[in-house]
């Protein structure tokens, strides 16, 4: 391991870089745009074998990826907000035509209006689509997840396509010490790629994207279901194969603090860094709060969060993201769900950062209070709040 | 160049039992595509009726690999494909002997209106692809709607004729030129009577290193509205009338052929257009004599745009 000064963008291009994907089509568009330009310079450079196909939209990017991708290449792109909504048809043609390809999403908030910062509004956009969708809270654990989600998305009984998401600005331009693998290390983890039917064995031609009517389209569909369901167990061996070269084990989730805790966060990216931050804070006054950080989004772990959620006073969730005219965001309807039969824990819903507003210290500390004051009083005021937020 | 008589004992690549109407230009299009080379070919297509109709699942038509994504991509699709190709080649990961030509197709609306973007990005990325378009005049596969391909005047479920509208009130959109705009190594215009002068234009399309884009006449019995018999006569009609000119454009200097050719020598055997609409239910309106002064703008457009590409097969041979 090696120890470098990167940037979220830079770590993720790094984990490229090793990876050494075969095609990669993209589109600029901020905040990713940092991270394709460090590829093309590993591109420029002769460091990959990469064909770096730079395209006339997101919509061709993800197109010209599932043709590389159905080829039998291993292939790759980037996006956030826009690009992610721009390529969002071909986003459900990806998944649905099983092909793995893993694609960095540097989460940014959906316009309109427009805005450049981040939220967790795209991802959630396209949390139906099929794909799995991994979470990171900082640099180190995006290069991580990446190299995790070539073995996760090509693995046979998967073959899903992943993408690893990673909060625009926060993560994509801050500045960090990321341990990084040598390449030999993860060239080994993610071994080589033995596409199945691929377009380019021409002498057994296969018929990719056919009209599936009414009579096959279901259990194509109920196929593809399955292929996320088992991807629950593989992601978790693979994160448990992951310490063995990094020492840290990848889960649906990580807990911290938890064990004697009243008071849970619970939240998705970065924002689990500051709350990290907190706990530390509050705990030295005495305070029993943690955190739950969610890793996959997409499976969603819900018996597990249900097996360990019942022990707590007081949950909050934490959604970086609005679902307009549902109950709470997507994160809290997911939890929620999970949580169905078990009414003894409060769980509150907090909306923040919309459009990257900042969400500091204090505002997760005035989570904790909220928590500490339901568990008092055992009363819910509000059972959503928006954190932040002029009203 | 194979002969006609090489080319009907080659292997058809697309299967006979494929559910395009009878008379459908497009597959007469596909099999001269695909008769104009032996390398092995990966067809992409964009979402149409040529593509709905010989995939249906577990069926395909297809005896080469073969990918539909969507209606707008083809280009970008086979792009990828084709760069992947090219990775995997330099790579070794594939024998380096391994010959593949790469073809996307669409349909005018998935040529002209919506993949316009898609294809005019993989051509200027130099792909070593062809791109056909079969263009039989409008959105068939969704019941008939107008496209920029339409002619003036031809009504479909979108550009009606009614009381006070007599079809579709604009052009076409001349999109062999805006491909032509593009300086790629080859561009023609086809159409799928003239078998021979088709499958040359292929071959030449497929011959070019980087991108060709080749725009073929598809006749459409049921959008047109003739009876399925006479497609091949519709298509004959069109070029006779010089409303589609057959003729090529390599690197930049252009070539007339086939008919197009005879009629430039002989400009008084060029028919009235008037002979081609007339056969089409979809022009019904224009014998009305209220339409009379329409039907004289369309002929002064055709040759007008006719006229215009003489000009340039003498400017760029000069
Ligand atoms: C994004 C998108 N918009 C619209 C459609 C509906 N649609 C499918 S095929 C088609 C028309 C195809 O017309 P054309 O490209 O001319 O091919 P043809 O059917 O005439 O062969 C349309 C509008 C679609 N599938 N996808």
């Amino acid at each position: 391991m090696t120890r470098k000064s990167m940037t979220g963008n830079e770590a993720v291009a790094y984990a490229m870089l090793q990876v050494n994907p075969d095609v990669v089509a993209a589109y600029p568009i901020t905040p990713q745009t940092s991270l394709m330009q460090k590829f093309a310079d590993y591109v420029a450079d002769g460091m990959v074998d990469t064909e770096l196909v730079t395209t006339d939209s997101e919509h061709s990017a993800m197109s010209a990826t599932v043709g590389a991708s159905a080829a039998g290449a291993r292939a790759m792109t980037a996006t956030s907000s826009n690009g992610l909504a721009y390529m969002w048809e071909i986003v459900y043609i990806a998944s649905s035509t099983r092909l793995p390809i893993v694609m960095p999403v540097v989460n940014r908030a959906l316009s309109g209006p427009i805005n450049i910062h981040c939220d967790h509004s795209d991802a959630m956009g396209a949390r139906d689509s099929g794909w799995i969708q991994l979470f990171s809270e900082n640099a180190q654990e995006a290069y991580e997840n990446m190299i995790q989600a070539v073995r996760i998305a090509e693995h046979p009984d998967v073959l899903t396509p992943v993408m690893v998401c990673l909060d625009g600005f926060i993560i994509s331009h801050g500045m960090e010490t990321v341990e990084v693998f040598d390449t030999e290390t993860v060239k080994k983890f993610i071994g080589t790629y033995t596409p199945q039917n691929p377009l380019l064995d021409v002498d057994n031609p296969t018929t990719y994207g056919p009209l599936d009517l009414f009579d096959y389209y279901y259990e194509h569909k109920r196929q593809q279901i399955e292929g996320m369901e088992k991807s629950r167990d593989v992601i978790l061996d693979i994160g448990r194969e992951f310490a063995s070269i990094c020492g840290k084990t990848y889960g649906h989730f990580e807990e911290y603090k938890t064990d004697d805790a009243e008071s849970v966060i619970l939240v998705l990216g970065s924002t689990a860094g500051t709350t990290k931050g907190v706990i530390d804070k509050m705990r030295a006054q005495g305070e029993k709060v943690g955190l739950i950080k969610l890793r996959t989004f997409r499976p969603f772990p819900h018996q597990e969060l249900a097996g360990i959620l019942g022990k707590f006073k007081a949950v909050a969730v934490l959604d970086r993201a609005a679902s307009i005219g549902s109950l709470g965001g997507p994160l809290f309807t997911e939890v929620r769900c999970a949580m169905l039969g078990q009414d003894s824990v409060p769980i509150v819903n907090y909306i923040y950062g919309l459009g990257g507003r900042n969400i500091g210290m204090a505002d997760i500390e005035s989570v904790y209070q909220d928590l500490s004051e339901i568990t008092a009083s055992g009363q819910v005021k509000n059972l959503v709040t928006y954190l932040g937020v002029r009203e | 160049m194979p002969t006609i008589k090489e080319i009907v004992k080659q292997p058809e690549r697309l299967a006979p039992g494929h559910r395009l109407c009878a008379g459908c230009g497009a597959p007469i299009a596909v099999r001269q595509i695909l008769h104009a080379t032996t390398d092995k070919v990966v067809v992409g297509c964009a979402t149409g009726c040529l593509e709905v109709t010989t995939t249906t699942y577990p069926f395909t038509a297809w005896k080469v690999p073969f990918i539909h994504n969507a209606f707008e991509n083809s280009a970008a699709t086979v792009s990828g494909v084709e760069a992947a190709y090219r990775s995997l080649k330099k790579q070794g990961k594939l024998p380096a002997d391994k010959k593949i030509k790469f073809l996307a197709m669409g349909g005018d609306g998935g040529t002209y209106d919506i993949g316009f973007q898609s294809l005019s990005g993989a051509m200027e990325r130099g792909h070593n692809m062809v791109y056909v378009c079969y263009d039989n005049g409008a959105y068939m596969n969704t019941g008939i709607q107008r496209s920029s391909a339409t002619p003036k005047g031809a009504s479909t479920t979108t550009s009606p004729a009614g009381t006070v509208q007599q079809g579709k009130k604009e052009f076409p959109k001349n999109m062999t030129a805006c491909m032509i705009a593009h300086d790629i190594p080859y561009v023609a215009q086809a159409s799928i009577h003239n078998y021979m002068d088709a499958i040359k234009k292929f071959e030449k399309a497929f011959l070019v290193e980087g991108p060709a884009f080749v725009n073929i006449l598809a006749p459409c019995p049921r959008g047109w509205r003739y009876p399925g018999e006479k497609t091949v006569e519709m298509a004959r009609l069109a070029v006779e009338s010089c409303f589609w000119a057959l003729f090529e454009v390599e690197n930049g200097k252009y070539r007339l052929t086939g008919e197009s050719a005879r009629l430039a020598k002989n400009p008084d055997k060029i028919r009235p257009v008037m002979d081609w609409m007339q056969e089409q239910g979809r022009f019904r309106h224009l014998k009305l004599p209220k339409n009379a002064d329409l039907v004289v703008e369309i002929q002064e457009e055709v040759k007008r745009r006719w006229q215009w590409l003489l000009k340039l097969v003498e400017a760029s041979n000069s």
